[in-house]
């Protein structure tokens, strides 16, 4: 009898022990999936960019510096794709500013705001970094869904056993913080 | 603290939700159970006929189920967008796809000029979200993006299949109550309670079961259509929070929910068998103002000012009170506005031509000029 109670407890405990292996892992693939849709959409965002900067050359041929930034700041941030997180996120921040930038400074040409082509190339643009932080903003949620798996009890004592290792949240981008500066003066 | 108000109000709502549901499953049972008992006389009949019960309930759960998405659009008249016709209006959704972490749904446009939006679907991997006509060409886009989140939350949060269940449960039980009270009236259960009332004992179970049965027929449909008007009100309260969640920006949805409380349109391709599903009520006449038990959704001034409690704003009386900015939509083909008229039925007039780009002041021209021919 006493063996058959010991025996029923140690089948509780491995079914409980398969249930939190199985649910870490479950939350682990959440993570990693939810960062791979970050970096989907940074990639359409490059793919976006040369088709901009072709709708708007013609109309912004004054403002070449800002388009040679924001054609600079792209090719820097694919890049900085194979040199780790770190890297790229600052090489994507870097994006960000000059397309704002761009954005700016595009309110100046009523023609330009006026071209069916760039207004609908704007509002892909515009999408684009939506989702890029929707995605980052999903990533962080998954992020803490996980953290809190591996660190709340029962799970903290099987995730260090089991190699789970907990994850970095996205930081805000320090540069979004701070307005763009932008010459509006007409040269 | 507004990260956690938002989760505690999920959490609340959904612990409401699967009470209020298994109140419903536990009414459908407790009626078999009597019917069973009043028609046979025994505590084995009322089980089994509990049984019965609860798979007619099943079994026609199982249809909505599969079908219930195909059913509601068709009956809707909503007609399939995609990213070429209808760009930003698809953008928002598949960026609230992003933000909820679910597939992109399929994206339909309805003809209709009242404002409303609704999404429906079994789980996040098979779901549509529709929005009318009207709902497109009076929200700028933060606001498309609230009403999106909604939807979007709606589908993250199982509540289509939460609601498609408990509809067709609560369907089932007014079948059966129907069944049961029809059969008393033509005789033939008060029949078989004669036949078996010679061993008094039985006799004596079956007169109660028939008194219980009786009562339980006649309430039972009405309390679980009240369950289940009080289960879709948590869920759109639960929508409006997560949606919130998702944006991180309440003014959106705030401003569309006034923009569409001050709208008098009642929805003509709504009916009483579809309203739960929208995101505002459709049916408005029956409910103008009723705040009670027999909506299907909560009041938008509640929905509103429970909004504005995240923000920390002092609650409005009036949803005229919130500041809404009323210029017309930007770029009518970039929201697919053009697109569904292409399909509509002969318009009396050809189809407005592309609108003009938008000027950077509120333009003159009147909101919705695109569609007046059309309307």
């Amino acid at each position: 009898m006493p063996l058959l109670i010991v025996l029923a407890i140690i089948v509780v405990i491995v079914v409980v022990v398969i249930g939190i292996y199985n649910g870490l892992i479950g939350r682990r693939n959440r993570v990693d999936e939810a960062f791979s849709q970050i970096d989907v959409q940074l990639k359409r965002r490059h793919d976006l960019i040369p088709n901009l900067v072709a709708a708007v050359k013609g109309y912004m041929s004054f403002e070449q510096d800002v388009l040679t930034k924001v054609t600079e700041a792209r090719a820097s941030a694919i890049a900085a794709g194979a040199q780790g997180p770190a890297a790229q996120s600052a090489a994507e921040n870097q994006l960000t500013g000059a397309l704002r930038s761009l954005f700016a400074v595009a309110e100046n040409y009523p023609d330009l705001k006026a071209n069916q082509n760039v207004l609908s190339l704007q509002e892909q643009l515009s999408t684009t970094e939506n989702q890029i932080s929707f995605a980052r903003q999903h990533y962080n949620a998954t992020v803490l869904d996980y953290n809190n798996g591996i660190q709340t009890f029962p799970a903290v004592l099987l995730a260090g056993m089991f190699g789970f290792a907990k994850r970095e949240f996205f930081a805000a981008e320090p540069e979004a913080q701070a307005v763009p500066t932008v010459d509006l003066s007409l040269k | 603290m507004a990260t956690a108000t938002f989760y505690n109000q999920i959490a609340a709502n959904r612990r409401n939700s699967v009470l209020l549901s298994l109140v419903v499953v536990l009414l459908l049972g407790a009626l078999g159970f009597a019917i069973g008992g009043a028609a046979g006389g025994s505590v084995g009949y009322g089980a089994v006929a509990a049984a019965i019960a609860l798979i007619v309930g099943f079994a026609s759960a199982l249809i909505a189920f599969y079908a219930g998405d195909a059913i509601v659009l068709a009956s809707s008249g909503a007609k399939e967008v995609d990213a070429n016709s209808a760009p930003q209006f698809f953008n928002v959704v598949q960026e609230m796809a992003t933000a909820a972490g679910v597939p992109m749904p399929r994206v339909y446009i309805i003809d209709d000029t009242a404002p409303n939006a609704f999404a429906t679907g079994r789980d996040p991997q098979h779901a549509s979200v529709a929005i009318t006509v009207g709902l497109l060409q009076k929200l700028d886009r933060e606001e498309l993006q609230g009403v999106m989140g909604h939807e979007l939350s709606h589908v993250r949060n199982f509540d289509i299949r939460f609601s498609l269940m408990v509809g067709v449960l609560v369907g089932a039980v007014a079948l059966i109550s129907d069944m049961f009270l029809r059969m008393t009236f033509w005789g033939s259960v008060s029949g078989r309670r004669r036949r078996s009332s010679n061993s008094g004992e039985s006799g004596g179970f079956a007169a109660i079961m028939m008194i219980i049965a009786l009562v339980l027929a006649i309430v039972a449909p009405i309390a679980a259509k009240l369950v289940q008007l009080a289960v879709s009100r948590q869920r759109e309260y639960l929508a409006d929070a997560s949606s919130v969640e998702l944006t991180r920006n309440p003014y959106g949805l705030e401003r569309a929910l006034a923009k569409i409380a001050l709208d008098t349109e009642p929805l003509e391709v709504a009916n009483r068998a579809t309203q739960h599903l929208y995101f505002e009520n459709p049916v408005k006449a029956a409910t103008a103002e009723s705040s009670d038990m027999f909506s299907t959704h909560p009041p938008v001034l509640d929905r509103i000012n429970r909004l504005r409690q995240l923000t920390g704003e002092a609650p409005v009386d009036s949803p005229s009170l919130v500041v809404v900015n009323d210029a017309p939509v930007v770029d009518a083909g970039l929201r697919g506005l053009e697109a569904s008229t292409a399909g509509s039925d002969d318009p009396p007039s050809p189809p407005a031509p592309p609108d003009p780009p938008r000027p950077p002041e509120p333009p003159a021209t009147p909101p919705g000029f695109t569609w007046q021919g059309w309307r």
